[in-house]
C-alpha cells in the first residue's frame, strides 16, 4: 500500500435531502423551508418574510373574488402561427409544448365575477405560459375583458405579469398594445374604474400598454416592473443600476405606483377602492 | 475611388462602377476607343442593379432603412412642408430632441408635425440620442397633438426610431407609461391623424406616436416588435442570426400590408430613398395630400369609429375553428 494514497471519496446517497419534491418551498428571502401546504393557505406568501411566490390565476381569482362568483369567458381562443414563424423552433412547436406542459390554452384567464357583491370584469395573466408574453390571444382576451366592462358598465381589473410582447407573432403582438389601450380609452371616457395590478414581473409591451393605464395601479411587494430589461439597460448605458432598480418599491417612490399591496390584502384594498370609485348605474 | 458608404450586398455594383471608371480613365490616358466595352459594362450595371434591388431580403431592407444616407424626418419636412415652426419641451421635465414637433403647412393646410429624428454624425447623434426617445419626447408629442386637436390641425407623424431608449432615466421617469398614454390618447384624437414609417419602426418606441386613421410605410422601411438583432439574441442566442430573425419576424412593408398593419406602401427610388431624395419627397407629399383629403372629408364620429376598428381587428387567433384575420 502506497504511503500517500488518495483518500477514497464516495457520496452518501442518504445524505441528500430526503424530502419528497414539492412538500417544502425554500424562501429566497429568509432561507427558511416553508411547508407548501402552509404557503398555499397563505396565497403563496411566506408568512415569516412576506416573500411572494407565484400563484396560479385560478388560486388568485379564488382569493380575490366572492366565492363561486367567477364565470370564465373566451376560453376557446387559440393562438395560431400567423407568420409561419421559423426560429430555432417553430411557433407551432412552442405552443404545443407549452399547452402540453401547462394544460393551458394561452396566458390569460378572464371572465366576470364579484368582489364584495360589486360585479367586475377581470383578467389574470399566467407567467407559466410562454412567460405570459402578449400575443393575439392575450390581446384579444384583455380587450374583450375591457369591452365587457364597458357593455355591462362595471369596473375592470387586470392582474398583469408578462415578459413582454410575443416575438413569435411579430408585429401582430405589437399591435395588441394598440388594441388594448384603445379599448381602455373608451373605458376612461365612460368613467368606469380600471384597476391595474402589477405582479412579478411585469415588463415591456404589457407595461407600455394596459398595465400602465390603471386609474389605480397596485403592485405586489418586490415585483419587477419596467419597460426595458435590466440587462439591456446595463449593456446599452454601461452604467451601474441603482439599488432596487425597477422594483415596485422603486416605482412607488418615483410616482408610478399608487400602493404596494401584499397579496393577502389585495381583495380588501380593491373592494375599498371600488366602493369609493364605482357607482352602479341606476336601473 | 469615392469613399461612399456601400452595403455588403451592393458590392457587385461598386465593383462594376470601379471597373467602368478605370476603363474610362485608361481610355482617356491612352486615347483608345473602348466605347463598346463601356456600353457593355453600363448595361451589366443596370441589370445588376435591378437584380439586387428588386429581390431584397428582409434583412437587406432593414439595412437600407438604417442607411446612413437615408433621408430623415427633417429632410422631408424641409422638402414637403413650408414654415415649419419647431415647438420645444414637454412642460414637465425637458426637451427630448429625438422626437421633434411643430406647426407647418402642407400646401395650404396647416398641420402639426410629430417626428422622430436621427443624427447624421456623432455630434448630431448625441443631440438626437440616435433617434431613441426618452419619456419627455412622448410627452411633448402628446402635448402638441392635444394642442393640434384644440386648433383643428391634422397631425402628421413621421416614425423613424430603433426603439425607445433603454436607460435608467427613461425607467425612472416611466417611459412605458408615456408610451401607453400616447397610444390611448391618440386613439381618441378628434382630428385626422396620418402616421408614416419612413425608416425604422422600432417596437413600442414607434407605436408611441403610431396610432392614426392611416398608417403608411415606405417600401424599404420596417416595423417590428423587436429588432432583428434583439430577436436573434433571444431565440438563437447569437446576434449574428439577425438576417434569419428579420425574415421570421415579417417586418418588411410587403408583409405588413398583407397582414393589414399598414394601409399603403410608398414605392422608393431603386436602391432606396437615399438614391433620389427629391423623388421620394414628391411621393410622400402626394401620398400625404391624398390621404389627408380622404380622411378629412369623413364625419369625425365615423372616422374615430373606423380608427378604433382598424386597430381592434389586428391580431390573428382561432375561435370555433375560424381564423380572425389575414395570415402570411
Amino acid at each position: 500500500m502506497p504511503l500517500f494514497s488518495k483518500p477514497k471519496l464516495f457520496s452518501n446517497p442518504l445524505k441528500k435531502k430526503d424530502i419528497p419534491k414539492g412538500l417544502y418551498h425554500k424562501c429566497p428571502l429568509c432561507n427558511e423551508m416553508v411547508y407548501t401546504k402552509e404557503l398555499e393557505e397563505n396565497q403563496m406568501v411566506v408568512p415569516q418574510s412576506g416573500y411572494h411566490f407565484p400563484i396560479s390565476p385560478q388560486k388568485r381569482l379564488e382569493a380575490l373574488l366572492d366565492e363561486e362568483s367567477f364565470t370564465p369567458m373566451d376560453e376557446m381562443l387559440k393562438s395560431v402561427d400567423a407568420l409561419k414563424f421559423q426560429g430555432v423552433a417553430s411557433y407551432k412547436e412552442k405552443l404545443l409544448q407549452y399547452q402540453k406542459k401547462t394544460g393551458l390554452m394561452d396566458a390569460v384567464l378572464s371572465g366576470t365575477g364579484k368582489i364584495t357583491d360589486i360585479p367586475v370584469s377581470i383578467a389574470v395573466m399566467d407567467f407559466r405560459f410562454l412567460g405570459a408574453s402578449m400575443g393575439s390571444v392575450v390581446g384579444e382576451k384583455i380587450t374583450r375583458t375591457i369591452e365587457r366592462a364597458l357593455e355591462q358598465k362595471i369596473p375592470c381589473i387586470v392582474v398583469s405579469t408578462s415578459g413582454g410582447a410575443r416575438m413569435y407573432e411579430g408585429i401582430l403582438s405589437l399591435m395588441q398594445m394598440a388594441k388594448t389601450s384603445a379599448a381602455l380609452a373608451r373605458l376612461k371616457e365612460a368613467r368606469l374604474p380600471y384597476i391595474s395590478v402589477l405582479t412579478n414581473p411585469t415588463t415591456a409591451g404589457v407595461m407600455a400598454s394596459y398595465a400602465s393605464l390603471g386609474d389605480v395601479i397596485l403592485a405586489e411587494p418586490r415585483a419587477l416592473i419596467g419597460f426595458a430589461g435590466p440587462r439591456v439597460i446595463k449593456e446599452t448605458t454601461q452604467q451601474a443600476l441603482p439599488e432596487g432598480f425597477q422594483t415596485a418599491e422603486f416605482l412607488l417612490e418615483r410616482g408610478l405606483v399608487d400602493q404596494i399591496v401584499p397579496r393577502t390584502e389585495m381583495r380588501d384594498r380593491i373592494a375599498g377602492l371600488l366602493k369609493a370609485l364605482y357607482r352602479a348605474p341606476s336601473a | 475611388m469615392k469613399s461612399e458608404f456601400i452595403l455588403e450586398f451592393e458590392r457587385p455594383l461598386r465593383d462594376l462602377q470601379n471597373k467602368l471608371e478605370d476603363l474610362k480613365r485608361t481610355s482617356e490616358e491612352n486615347k483608345v476607343d473602348v466605347k463598346s466595352e463601356i456600353d457593355s459594362i453600363v448595361a451589366k450595371l443596370e441589370i445588376t442593379k435591378k437584380d439586387i434591388y428588386t429581390n431584397l431580403s428582409p434583412w437587406q431592407r432593414v439595412q437600407i432603412a438604417r442607411h446612413p444616407k437615408r433621408p430623415y424626418a427633417l429632410d422631408y419636412i424641409a422638402q414637403i412642408f413650408t414654415d415649419f415652426q419647431e415647438l420645444h419641451g414637454d412642460r414637465l421635465y425637458g426637451d427630448d430632441q429625438s422626437i421633434i414637433g411643430g406647426t407647418a403647412f402642407l400646401k395650404d393646410q396647416p398641420v402639426m408635425i410629430i417626428a422622430q429624428q436621427k443624427g447624421r454624425n456623432t455630434k448630431e447623434n448625441l443631440l438626437r440620442n440616435f433617434g431613441c426617445p426618452h419619456p419627455e419626447g412622448y410627452r411633448k408629442a402628446l402635448r402638441l397633438m392635444k394642442m393640434a386637436e384644440r386648433f383643428q390641425l391634422p397631425v402628421i407623424s413621421l416614425i423613424d426610431t430603433p426603439g425607445a431608449f433603454p436607460g435608467i432615466g427613461a425607467e425612472e421617469r416611466h417611459v412605458a407609461e408615456a408610451i401607453a398614454v400616447n397610444i390611448r390618447e391618440m386613439s381618441l384624437l378628434k382630428i385626422p391623424v396620418i402616421c408614416m414609417v419612413i425608416g425604422e419602426g422600432g417596437s413600442g418606441g414607434a407605436l408611441g406616436i403610431g396610432i392614426g386613421d392611416r398608417v403608411l410605410i415606405l417600401e424599404n422601411a420596417y416595423y417590428s416588435v423587436i429588432s432583428p438583432e434583439g430577436c436573434a439574441a433571444i431565440l438563437w442566442k447569437d446576434r449574428a442570426y439577425a438576417p434569419d430573425a428579420a425574415k421570421a419576424l415579417r417586418l418588411g412593408a410587403p408583409d405588413l400590408l398583407k397582414l393589414k398593419i399598414v394601409d399603403e406602401v410608398l414605392e422608393e427610388p431603386l436602391g432606396g430613398a437615399h438614391n433620389d431624395p427629391d423623388l421620394m419627397a414628391k411621393h410622400i407629399d402626394q401620398a400625404l395630400q391624398k390621404n389627408l383629403r380622404e380622411i378629412s372629408s369623413m364625419d369625425t364620429e365615423k372616422r374615430l369609429q373606423i380608427r378604433y376598428e382598424k386597430f381592434r381587428r389586428m391580431g390573428v387567433y382561432e375561435e370555433n375553428g375560424a381564423l380572425s384575420g389575414p395570415t402570411i
